[in-house]
Formats: C-alpha cells, sequence, structure tokens
C-alpha cells in the first residue's frame, strides 16, 4: 500500500489549483512544500493580474490555459470567496510604425479567442483613462481582464483542497525521487513517501524535481522582476492595467490598480541564477519608476509603501510544460508556469485533474463542497451586523492593523482556520495586517502576541516567515555578563 | 446619535493637553478617544530621561511626563475611551469609532480636535534594496519591543538615520546588551541632538557615519549584514565607498509623517510640506470646528511644544463651541521664504488671535550666525540673530497682537533666514 | 598637562571645546562659545554623570516590565555596572510612580525609582 496516491510537489497557485480539482474525486492527495506556508514562491511576488489572453503565440499552451483560466476566474472567484475585478487592460503605443504590431497582438488575441478586444485611438484611449502619457498613439483595450489578490487565491485554493481532504506537509523539502517499477519514492527532509504518481509544480525549482527521474533534461531560467507598491491613497491614479508594446527599444514595466486598492508598477526582467535570488536591487527599482513614468503621467512615487521582487520560471521555450513526462510513466510535469501562469492557474488544475481522472480512472465524489469562506471582513457589514459580531465576539471590535483596518478577530480566524497563519508573513497574506502605509511598524509586535498566544508559544518563538526568520533574539540584559 | 462638546481624537500628550485646556476653558463635555490601552501615546514607550525641562522645569522620563498629564485628566474627570479606535469623521463632524464593549457607535460632535500623532516612514518608502528579511525593525517598533515587552529584537544591530529616536535606541539596545555596530545618517548633519549623540553614540565609542546610506540588506531569512556607502551631494551613492557590517539587525529612524488619513477622509487640507493639516492662528483646519495640534501636525522635536500647542488648539476649541464669535478680519497668508520650509500658522486674521501667538517653523538646512527675519509685506520687523539653526530644531517666533493691530493693511507676513 | 577634547551639548552648536587639566584639576577651556559651555565642559572632563534610564520584569501586572531610571545622575563609569545590578531584579505588582526599586544601586548612594505605575492583574 503506498502513502498516497499521488503527490504534488510544490503549493504555490499551480500545485494547490490542481489539488483542488483533483480534491473532487476520490484520490489520496498530498501536497509537499518546502516553505513553511502556501504562497511562498512565484505566486506570493507578481502583477496580480489575470490577463486577458492576446499575448502568447496562438495554439500554444500558455494561449490556451490563460483564455480558459481567465473565463473561468469570477465563478471561482465567487467559489472561494476573494475578490476579483475585471478591471480591463489597455496596451499602450506611442507612435504610428508601432500600429502593426499592436493590430498584430489583436489578431493573435482574436485567434486565441480573447473576447472583446478593441483598438482604441488616442481619445478613446484618453477618455476611459485620463493619467497615461499624453504621447499614446492608440491601444488595445481589453475589457475582461483582470486584477485579483494572488495570496487569497492561492491560499482559498489549499483551504477549499484541504477541506476536501488533501493532506498538506509544509517544511517538507524534495530532496531525491526513486522510480520504482510501479510509482514512486519522494524522500524528504521529513522522511520518504511512497506515491503512484508524482505531479511536479515546483515553479523555480521544477527543473531539479524533472531532471531527479527524466532523462530529457528542462532547464527554468529564475527570471527575477522587481515591484513598487503605492499607497492606496495613489490607487485610484488608473483604473485598468496599462501595459506598453513592447518595441525594438524595449519592454516597458505595467501600471495597475490592485484588487485592493494600492497601485502597483513593475516588473523588470533580469535572468539570474539563484532560484532564491529575490532581492530587489537600485537600478531594477530605478528603471521600474522610470519606465511606468513613459506610460503614465504624474505618477505620485512619494507614495511607495514597499518595493519587492519575484522570480518567475522561465523555461527556454516559454511555453508551459503539462503532461506526463515521456521517459518517466507516472511524473507528471507542470512546470515553465511563469506569466500567464496566475491567469492560467484554473485551466491547469483542470487540465492536470482531467489527465489524471483518465488515467486512473479517478470517480467524482458526491460530497466535495466546492465553496470556501473567506476571512470575515467586518467592514463589509452593516453597522447593525457589526455591532451583533463584536458582541459576540468582542475580538472584532479590537483595531489591530490601523492602515489597512484589521482586527483582532480576523487575525485569529487566519491564526486557527485550516491551514493556518503561522508567522507574521502568514498573517499579512491572509488579512493584509502589516500590509499598509506603515508596513508592520505599529501592528508587528501586536501580531506577534496574537500568534504566540493562540498558538500556544512563547513569543520569542514567532518568525516572519518560518524557517530562521525568527523576529526576538532574547530578553533584554541576558547577555550582560 | 450620542452628541459631545468636543471630540479629542487621540490621547498622546496633545490630546491630553488639549483636553485639559478645553476643561479648563469651561467646556465640561469632552471626551478622548484613544486606541491604545493606556493614556499617554508614544511617551510610554520613551523611557529615556530629557522631557518636561521647559514645561516642569525638571527632567522627566516620558512615562512620567505623561503622567502628570493623565493625573491632571483624571482630576479633572475628563472621560476617555480607551481601545477605540476612531473609523472614520465627517465633514460635519460626526465620528464613527469602535471598541470591543460598544462596537460601532457615532458622536456628534461640536467641535474636533485632531491629536493623532504620526507614525515612522518604513523602510519601503526608501527604496532600500536588498532581501526582506526578518530584522529590520522602525525604531518605534524596536523601543515598544525593548522597553514595554522586555525583548531583545536583535543582538548586532546596524542603525539608519540619526534622528532622536535612532541615537536613543543606539543607547538602549547597547544598555540591554546588543552591539550597535554603526549609525548612519544620509545627510551631512545629525537631526538629533547634540546632547543625543554625545551620550547615546560617543559614550558607548558607537561611531556615527554622515552622509552614508544603506544599498544592500543581506540575508534571506534574518539579516546577515548591511552595505552602507557614502553618498553624494545628490543624495546617490558613490560606487567604491561600500562598507559592508555584518549584524542581525537593521534599525530604520528615517522620518516621521504626520497621520491624517482621518483628516484627509474629513475634507481637511493637508500641507504637502508638513504632512499635517493647513491651519490658522486659532490651529483651526480649513474646517470650522475641527482643530490641529501635536504631530499630526507637524513633527515636534520636544514634547513640551507639543503640550504647548495642544493647550492653545483646546481653548480655541473651547470658545468656538461657547460661541465666543470668530469676528471678521481680514486674513493674512504667512508665507515661509528663504530657507524656512513651512510656518504653523499658515494664516493669521488679526482680530482673532491671542494677544501673542507663537509662530513654528523649520529651517531647510544647517545655519550659523544667521538671521530670522520677519517682514509685514515689505516691511522687515523682526531681525533676530540666532547662532546656529538646523533642520532637526524647531524654532519659533512671537508675534504681538498689538504690534500687528498697527498694521491694518498688510496682506503678507514672510518669514525667511537671511545671512545678515 | 593632560587635555581632553569634547562635545558640547548645551546646545545645537555643539562646539567642540577643549579642556586643559593638570593633576585633575582644569586650567583652561576653550572652544566654546558661551558660559554654558565652560560649566559643562569642566564637569564632564572631571567627574561625567548620567541619569540611567532601563526596565525591570513585573510578576503579576498589568504589564510584563517597567521602566526605572536613576533618581539622579550617577558616575558614567557606573552605567553598565548599574544596568546589570538590574538584571536579576524582579517586582511585584502594584508599582506606583516613584517607588524604589532598588536603593543604592552599586553603592553610589542613588535609588533606582520606577517611572511608571503598573496594576494588579
Amino acid at each position: 500500500m503506498r502513502d498516497y496516491e499521488i503527490i504534488i510537489i510544490g503549493a504555490g497557485v499551480s500545485g494547490t489549483a490542481i489539488a483542488r480539482e483533483l480534491s473532487k474525486y476520490s484520490v489520496k492527495c498530498c501536497v509537499l512544500e518546502k516553505e513553511e506556508d502556501v504562497c511562498c514562491g512565484t505566486s506570493k511576488a507578481n502583477s496580480a493580474i489575470i490577463h486577458a489572453g492576446y499575448d502568447a503565440s496562438n495554439g500554444s499552451m500558455m494561449a490556451r490555459m490563460n483564455v480558459e483560466g481567465n473565463a473561468m476566474m469570477e465563478a471561482l472567484a465567487k467559489d472561494l470567496d476573494i475578490p476579483f475585478k475585471r478591471n480591463g487592460s489597455l496596451v499602450l503605443c506611442f507612435r504610428e510604425e508601432d500600429m502593426p504590431g499592436l493590430l498584430r497582438l489583436y489578431d493573435n488575441g482574436v485567434a486565441n479567442g480573447v473576447p472583446k478586444l478593441q483598438i482604441l485611438n488616442k481619445d478613446e484611449v484618453k477618455k476611459i483613462e485620463p493619467n497615461v502619457s499624453d504621447d499614446v498613439y492608440a491601444a488595445l483595450y481589453a475589457p475582461t481582464a483582470g486584477i485579483v489578490c494572488p495570496f487569497h487565491l492561492n491560499i482559498a485554493l489549499a483551504e477549499n483542497a484541504c477541506e476536501n481532504g488533501v493532506e498538506f506537509k509544509f517544511n517538507t523539502k524534495v530532496e531525491g525521487i526513486q522510480k520504482l517499477e510501479k510509482g514512486f519514492i519522494v524522500k524528504t527532509n521529513q522522511g520518504e513517501f511512497t506515491t503512484d504518481y508524482v505531479i511536479n509544480a515546483a515553479g523555480v525549482y521544477a527543473d531539479e524535481i524533472h531532471n531527479m527521474v527524466s532523462e530529457k533534461k528542462i532547464h527554468i531560467t529564475p527570471r527575477r522582476g522587481e515591484y513598487l507598491l503605492l499607497d492606496k491613497t495613489a490607487g485610484n491614479h488608473v483604473s485598468n492595467t496599462i501595459f506598453t508594446l513592447p518595441t525594438k527599444y524595449g519592454k516597458g514595466v505595467l501600471v495597475t490598480p490592485t484588487i485592493h486598492g494600492n497601485l502597483l508598477v513593475g516588473p523588470t526582467a533580469l535572468d539570474i541564477v539563484d532560484k532564491e535570488g529575490t532581492c530587489t536591487s537600485a537600478a531594477g527599482l530605478d528603471e521600474v519608476m522610470t519606465k511606468a513614468g513613459i506610460s503614465v503621467k504624474n505618477l505620485p512615487m512619494g507614495q511607495v509603501i514597499t518595493s519587492f521582487a519575484g522570480l518567475r520560471a522561465h523555461e527556454e521555450n516559454h511555453e508551459f510544460i503539462l503532461g506526463e513526462v515521456e521517459d518517466v510513466t507516472g511524473f507528471i510535469d507542470c512546470a515553465g508556469i511563469e506569466s500567464p501562469g496566475l491567469s492560467g492557474c484554473p485551466a491547469i488544475g483542470k487540465y492536470i485533474a482531467d489527465l489524471m481522472k483518465g488515467k486512473m480512472g479517478l470517480e467524482a465524489k458526491k460530497d466535495f463542497i466546492s465553496t470556501r469562506k473567506g476571512i470575515l471582513n467586518p467592514a463589509k457589514l452593516s453597522i447593525e451586523e457589526r455591532n451583533k459580531l463584536i458582541q459576540e465576539q468582542p475580538a472584532y471590535g479590537n483595531m489591530i492593523c490601523r492602515c489597512e483596518m484589521i482586527t483582532e478577530g480576523e487575525i485569529i480566524d487566519a491564526v486557527n482556520r485550516p491551514l493556518g497563519a503561522k508567522s507574521l508573513d502568514g498573517v499579512k497574506r491572509r488579512t493584509r495586517a502589516g500590509m499598509g502605509r506603515c508596513q508592520g511598524g505599529f501592528c508587528s509586535p501586536r501580531v506577534m502576541e496574537i500568534i504566540a498566544r493562540e498558538q500556544d508559544m512563547n513569543i520569542t518563538e514567532v518568525t516572519k516567515s518560518g524557517g530562521e526568520s525568527g523576529l526576538i533574539v532574547g530578553v533584554n540584559k541576558e547577555n550582560l555578563a | 446619535m450620542r452628541t459631545c462638546d468636543i471630540v479629542i481624537i487621540g490621547g498622546g500628550p496633545a490630546g491630553l493637553a488639549a483636553a485639559i485646556s478645553a476643561k479648563e476653558n469651561g467646556i465640561d463635555d469632552v471626551l478622548i478617544l484613544e486606541r491604545d490601552k493606556e493614556l499617554g501615546g508614544i511617551l510610554n514607550q520613551c523611557i529615556h530621561n530629557g522631557f518636561g525641562l521647559h514645561t516642569f522645569k525638571e527632567e522627566l522620563t516620558g512615562p512620567e511626563y505623561a503622567s502628570r498629564f493623565i493625573a491632571k485628566t483624571e482630576e479633572l474627570k475628563i472621560p476617555y475611551k480607551l481601545q477605540t479606535m476612531v473609523l472614520d469623521i465627517t465633514a460635519d463632524k460626526i465620528v464613527t469609532a469602535m471598541n470591543k464593549e460598544e462596537g460601532l457607535f457615532q458622536i456628534q460632535a461640536k467641535a474636533v480636535i485632531l491629536a493623532m500623532g504620526c507614525r515612522e516612514r518604513s523602510r519601503g518608502a526608501l527604496n532600500i534594496p536588498g532581501y526582506r528579511p526578518a530584522g529590520v525593525y522602525s525604531a518605534g517598533t524596536a523601543q515598544r519591543l525593548v522597553n514595554m515587552e522586555g525583548f531583545l529584537p536583535g543582538r548586532e544591530v546596524v542603525i539608519l538615520g540619526s534622528g532622536d529616536i535612532g541615537l536613543i535606541m543606539a543607547r538602549r539596545m547597547t544598555l540591554e546588551g546588543a552591539k550597535v555596530k554603526v549609525v548612519a545618517e544620509l545627510m551631512p548633519y545629525s537631526g538629533g541632538l547634540k546632547r543625543n549623540i554625545v551620550q547615546c553614540l560617543d559614550d558607548f565609542g558607537i561611531p556615527l557615519k554622515l552622509s552614508y546610506t544603506v544599498v544592500d540588506i543581506k540575508g534571506r531569512e534574518r539579516v546577515e549584514g548591511i552595505t552602507l556607502a557614502q553618498v553624494d551631494g545628490a543624495n546617490k551613492p558613490i560606487p567604491g565607498t561600500e562598507e559592508f557590517y555584518s549584524c542581525d539587525t537593521l534599525l530604520l529612524s528615517v522620518g516621521l509623517i504626520p497621520e491624517n488619513e482621518l483628516s484627509r477622509g474629513m475634507g481637511v487640507e493637508i500641507s504637502p510640506i508638513t504632512n499635517g493639516p493647513v491651519v490658522n492662528e486659532s490651529l483651526e483646519t480649513n474646517i470650522e470646528g475641527v482643530f490641529a495640534c501635536g504631530n499630526v501636525l507637524h513633527v515636534h522635536d520636544l514634547v513640551d511644544y507639543v503640550s504647548e500647542e495642544a493647550k492653545a488648539a483646546g481653548k480655541n476649541a473651547a470658545a468656538y463651541v461657547k460661541h465666543i464669535s470668530k469676528k471678521e478680519g481680514t486674513i493674512i497668508q504667512v508665507v515661509p521664504n528663504d530657507g524656512v520650509r513651512y510656518t504653523v500658522p499658515s494664516t493669521i486674521c488679526v482680530v482673532n488671535m491671542s494677544e501673542e501667538l507663537i509662530v513654528r517653523f523649520r529651517v531647510g538646512a544647517v545655519y550659523r550666525n544667521a538671521f530670522i527675519s520677519v517682514y509685514y509685506d515689505n516691511e522687515r520687523v523682526i531681525h533676530r540673530k540666532r547662532l546656529v539653526m538646523a533642520p532637526g530644531e524647531m524654532e519659533e517666533v512671537k508675534l504681538k497682537k498689538e504690534q500687528l493691530e498697527q498694521y491694518p493693511d498688510i496682506q503678507k507676513i514672510m518669514f525667511q533666514i537671511e545671512e545678515k | 598637562m593632560e587635555q581632553k577634547k569634547l562635545t558640547c551639548i548645551c546646545c545645537p552648536l555643539g562646539c567642540q571645546i577643549i579642556v586643559e587639566l593638570e593633576n585633575g584639576e582644569v586650567i583652561s577651556v576653550s572652544g566654546n562659545t558661551c558660559k554654558r559651555g565652560e560649566d559643562y565642559a569642566g564637569k564632564e572632563v572631571i567627574a561625567p554623570t548620567r541619569i540611567v534610564t532601563s526596565t525591570v520584569k513585573v510578576i503579576g501586572g498589568s504589564a510584563p516590565t517597567v521602566s526605572v531610571k536613576t533618581k539622579a545622575d550617577i558616575s558614567k563609569n557606573k552605567i553598565f555596572d548599574c544596568i546589570r545590578a538590574l538584571k536579576e531584579v524582579e517586582v511585584q505588582a502594584p508599582i506606583k510612580i516613584g517607588d524604589i526599586i532598588l536603593s543604592n544601586v552599586v553603592d553610589t548612594g542613588v535609588d533606582i525609582v520606577a517611572t511608571k505605575g503598573v496594576e494588579v492583574i
């Protein structure tokens, strides 16, 4: 008897989308994640947008997953109780000679099946987006493009999968995979697990996992993208996601509102070697600021509240690798998931689950729970409802994060729910506490207290993001001789 | 809806002094709303001494200074609500607040005094490149952990910013057993008091590097080291001047920002220089009956002046509630010029000013043996020599009503720094 | 003759003062701008003193620690001895502001007092 029928490696947005789709079937499935939480790699640091799908080459898996994923997102967001908005996107071009390029993009989008695409002239662009550069010549408008919270999407997929019986093992790093006659032994820092099938959704590490078993090697390059996030006071500067048409002079950066009302600009694109190289650089941040200014005017760069970098899992052929590896029966790749991976994840999940269903003859569960309830947002309640809540659970009357207005009740929920937050960053990604303009300066010590109390641990054991990221190193005077 | 004559947002030094003053000026129906679990605000974590020389003629610690005002508040039986967060204030002064006991509630105020204080600038606002590990704290967060919880946030520390909080924390961390390796300051001068440089750094042999900044943070999980580099005249790092310091902690003391989200929400006009409300001689904002004082108005360096300013705000709010009718008169613009970054207040209506009005301001650079000059239109009426002025030290000039009354037609009062 | 250099702390000028000493006595003070600087420098080179502030642990209180200070200046070279003396101190709540936490700390003749009140929980 194997430990599991399916082991999914990686609890990013791909791995958890697959896990959730598989949880619709009677199958013993486990997700292994090397970090302490879901959403710790590529999924946590990206543009947080749901592309319409005009960009990827017609006929590619990227194009198909993007367009299908975009179409699925609305219902998924509703089922999982996460915010999603079709805010629309504009690809700007600045010169008449760039028009053929813009039209090619339009044609590709139409061929990909992207609905409602339109070419807008300067006046039409300025009308819907007054803050774009006065130099704009025309734009490709895609009203179906959207924005989403990547943390919430990833966490919600995982929570729902978990509720439907998928097991999750964190701090569990895959160190080797042994192919058996039938099935595999997956060797980790937490012991060995046997399984019939392995699904490789390891993001920037997908090549290392793949190459453990296959002779047909793949190579994933971590492509770093740096971003700047602006205060909510700047959140209305644009309402659509603004791209620029790549030209021979280079590729621009996007400027977009986020689903939570901030403004996000970025990313840069730099191929690096280090798969943990999520550091920002002065040059990168400068580049973001300069390029953002080309497409959108009067950007209030004084309102920057934080900067970050993420790594795209770039595969050499710039294509999603989805399916069973040719020379390793039972080993399924979900690799090279870079942009539009977030947009495509619902379709990727379904595609891989369908594949497994066919292979394994999986049967649908009758008791699958398709909906998941997110952390209650008291700000959305009426005064009467909110007062009733506070009366029943006074913690909802205690404001902890002043900037994002997050109460103790929400943080307690984030810690105690299935696959709950174990660290400051875990709480931050689930509730937004610490994600506002003071960046946790005020609320961090208070959130640490709540985590310690709810997890029944000493506050000195609370970390920022697991591992060696401890926040308190000792008590006063203890190392004075 | 509940009503209240004066609702004071914040129970720190500004809110307390404003409440006491309002009460002493005849308003009984005053209410302080405080978000923390005790009155006193940030003073509670400022356990060092040096407070109150101006107000009490003795040197107190932060909690001691606060306790004097808290005691007075209790003695005057001024009501206050703790752990109460104000969520919203409307332009017609309906205050929506929330706490555990009462849930969400609304109060119609006749007057509102904004006394929310300020917050620290974060790493993000500086665009410091590098990783984002644990161990990067604002100095105030570290101060809270060390001084109120008894925890050390790090053992080997680099501090960016030589404002007073950074200097004070260098000493506090050292005394509690940490090694502070260096304090770096972007500017060619420190924003802190000389006394703090001597007693917090020199006493412990902690080097202060002026015109230096952090150019890299190393460490993925916890800070492992910081790279400093010297900056040029435009504050850009100079290649080749990098110095690496191994450490587990970076403290940031890089400026304070008045916390005016509520003010903006209700439509109060905010100065882009101070990030605080634009006020008139009564410390009243563009919304009638809404006053501001303390660090929410402009960041102060001495709490004594916060108390003094708040006292004026409390008195003026009391007068407003008592319908001591404001007189109509010419509104004179107070204009900061050469060397003066801003003034508080921004406008003066002579008929409504007190016998003596304190105008507070900051200079934009370090000046030695220069003059503070005040012009009534084109006539220089004040010309006062100062041995030294620095951006870190708030300056003040007292304007006399009696004197201004002799200039009935002036349009503007200009403040500037002159070499002679 | 011995020379000591120091920064005056009396005002933002921060004069670099040079004090000349002989047999532990101040002979001359230079570099200062005013009388306050001269007085400060004289005292600072002969017998520098500081108020020391810290925290001590609280048992059974509404806060885990209480802030304390030396009630008067103590000799600068006793700062760390003073802090070490507080290392093992634990006080039982309630504590009133001004309560003596430790008398005659490291034989300075100065008491450590609480600078904040802590209630019993």
